[in-house]
């Protein structure tokens, strides 16, 4: 892969303390992590290991403790339209319909009418919502609220997409075609994704690397390459072979505590 | 006696109630398919209201001494004071003065509780420093019944219509108050985590998230106030004003004329039913994408 000279993403040791009614809890120690412009990252951990206050972090949401959050090696200020998050509960506006969803990002940025109706249309076009453009979100199953919710980052032309466990809500087949959809969005748009999930199989399936992290305090543990071609088949070999080393390595990280 | 309203009802603050009634009302109108069905509703409405009025018929007509006049005498009374013709005397076709005095006095105040409520709301209920500043005084006002405002309102702005209009708008600034701040503190942090990720930060948020957000609950709290104007402006029109519904009540009674005092009471009536219909039908046009009122 050809590494541009800045990457999009850098977290420089980055640490994360709480205090929270006398008590300083350790979120997250020491985690440095560089995601290149197109590359799929997967942040791959038991609860509890900081792989959610890691993306929080890239998002702006949180500033770091100790370290350094940079994008295009600029600190990251706090949260902005560059870096678009997907939630797992969705985090749709349930007044706006899919349509105003969408072109709530361009609207807010002060983009003219016109403009913001022609987004917004092309959006619900590549995530197949058509039907159900003028429709509110308790309309909606899961698995379409989760395509508003990625088209309506797409929409504000993100060029991070970062994902807290986005497909962890929905039913199984719902999730393989989400994923799979996903992928086919990531390959035609040269989108860079920092995906949250504690599914070894999805994180196989989706990423360009696996990024290992174990809890107390939450820190990065190993970091894999998948040099697996895609579209990944789930029960091949080589697939299965990456399945059982990285389970034995997430074990391993609780076998202290278990004992 | 209306002190018992407001400590009844203050605490219905709480949008469940208002909001249920609302969504089961609509559902109620859908399923009215068939001529039938349709009709359930009303005759079951109706029902109640029709025996107490052959109650009312029978323990009343033919009684010299009754301290109720009949309902036959009561209708007719309105008519006079609707359109006139029929007694000829001080009170005939004056009702429409009346009601349109009441009717400015009732929405004049409601819109400056309203203007005066809902931004204050929103900033107590989204900034903590202006709730650290206001909340703890208005608590403490809150309970202080509105009719105990009367005799220093008098004080104030003199006996007459400022009196009342003052009257009304603290009868309605509270339940607008209290459910914007409730509305505004229980939209979902994820939203504004939505927003700002999406480029929408700073104020922009109160247009764009919280005041949509908190819909719902701001409406609740526009038909408690609108049902508080229209108790309190009755208390305020006894005390020396020369038009309204409060004062034509007033008056009659002071006359022995027991039929205008339930005409004004009947007309106050239909006049808050129609005004609360109004912000419902607005409101539920306003809140379609809510699932609990649309």
């Amino acid at each position: 892969m050809a590494e541009p000279t800045i990457p999009i993403l850098d977290l420089r040791a980055v640490s994360k303390t709480y205090a929270a009614q006398g008590r300083i809890t350790e979120a997250l120690r020491g985690a440095s992590l560089t995601v290149a412009r197109g590359e799929f990252v997967c942040l791959l951990g038991a609860s509890g290991c900081g792989k959610s206050t890691l993306l929080r972090i890239a998002a702006g949401f949180e500033a770091p403790s100790s370290g350094a959050a940079l994008m295009w090696g600029k600190p990251i200020p706090g949260p902005g339209p560059s870096r678009g998050m997907v939630f797992q509960d969705y985090g749709l506006f349930p007044w706006l319909s899919v349509r105003d969803n969408i072109g709530f990002g361009p609207k807010s940025r002060g983009r003219p009418a016109a403009e913001v109706r022609e987004t917004a249309a092309r959006y619900i076009d590549l995530v197949g919502l058509q039907k159900f453009a003028d429709a509110y979100p308790h309309q909606l199953s899961g698995g379409m609220k989760q395509r508003v919710a990625i088209a309506r980052v797409l929409a504000n032309e993100a060029e991070v997409v970062l994902m807290d466990e986005p497909f962890g809500a929905l039913d199984a087949m719902t999730r393989e075609r989400l994923q799979d959809e996903l992928l086919d969005l990531w390959a035609r748009t040269g989108l860079t994704v920092l995906f949250v999930t504690h599914a070894i199989e999805e994180a196989i399936f989706l990423a360009d690397r696996v990024v290992m992290m174990s809890p107390g305090p939450g820190r990065i543990e190993a970091v894999h390459a998948i040099d697996l071609p895609r579209r990944r088949d789930v029960s091949s070999p080589a697939f299965n072979d990456l399945r059982r080393m990285l389970a034995a390595q997430l074990h391993s990280h609780h076998a202290p505590k278990a004992a | 006696m209306s002190a018992g309203i407001e400590a009844g009802a203050l605490p219905a603050a709480v949008p469940a109630p208002v909001s249920g009634t609302s969504s089961s009302d609509a559902s109620a109108a859908r399923r009215g398919g068939h001529g039938l069905d349709r009709l359930r509703g009303p005759v079951l409405a109706l029902l109640v209201p029709a025996a107490l009025g052959l109650v009312w018929q029978f323990a009343t007509a033919g009684r010299p001494y009754s301290l109720i006049p009949p309902p036959a005498e009561v209708w007719q009374e309105l008519r006079d004071l609707a359109v006139g013709g029929i007694n000829d005397d001080a009170f005939s076709g004056t009702l429409w003065t009346h009601l349109s005095a009441s009717l400015g006095r009732v929405y004049g105040g409601f819109a400056l509780a309203a203007a005066a409520a809902l931004p204050l709301g929103l900033l107590i209920g989204r900034v903590p420093l202006v709730r650290a500043l206001l909340d703890p005084l208005l608590q403490i006002l809150r309970p202080i019944p509105v009719t105990a405002w009367l005799p220093l309102a008098m004080i104030l702005f003199g006996l007459g219509p400022r009196s009342a209009l003052f009257l009304v708008f603290l009868g309605a600034f509270y339940p607008i108050l209290v459910n914007t701040v409730f509305g505004v503190r229980s939209v979902e942090p994820r939203l504004f985590e939505a927003a700002s990720m999406l480029g929408c930060t700073g104020p922009a948020q109160f247009v764009r998230v919280v005041l949509p957000a908190a819909l719902p609950s701001i409406f609740t709290g526009l038909r408690l106030g609108l049902g508080f104007a229209w108790v309190v402006i009755v208390v305020g029109e006894m005390t020396g004003v020369q038009t309204g519904l409060g004062a034509i009540i007033m008056e009659a009674r002071q006359l022995s004329r027991t039929e205008i005092v339930i005409c004004g009471m009947a007309v106050i009536g239909v006049a808050g039913f129609v005004s609360d219909w109004l912000v419902m039908m607005l409101g539920r046009r306003l809140l379609a994408w809510s699932p609990s009122h649309g």
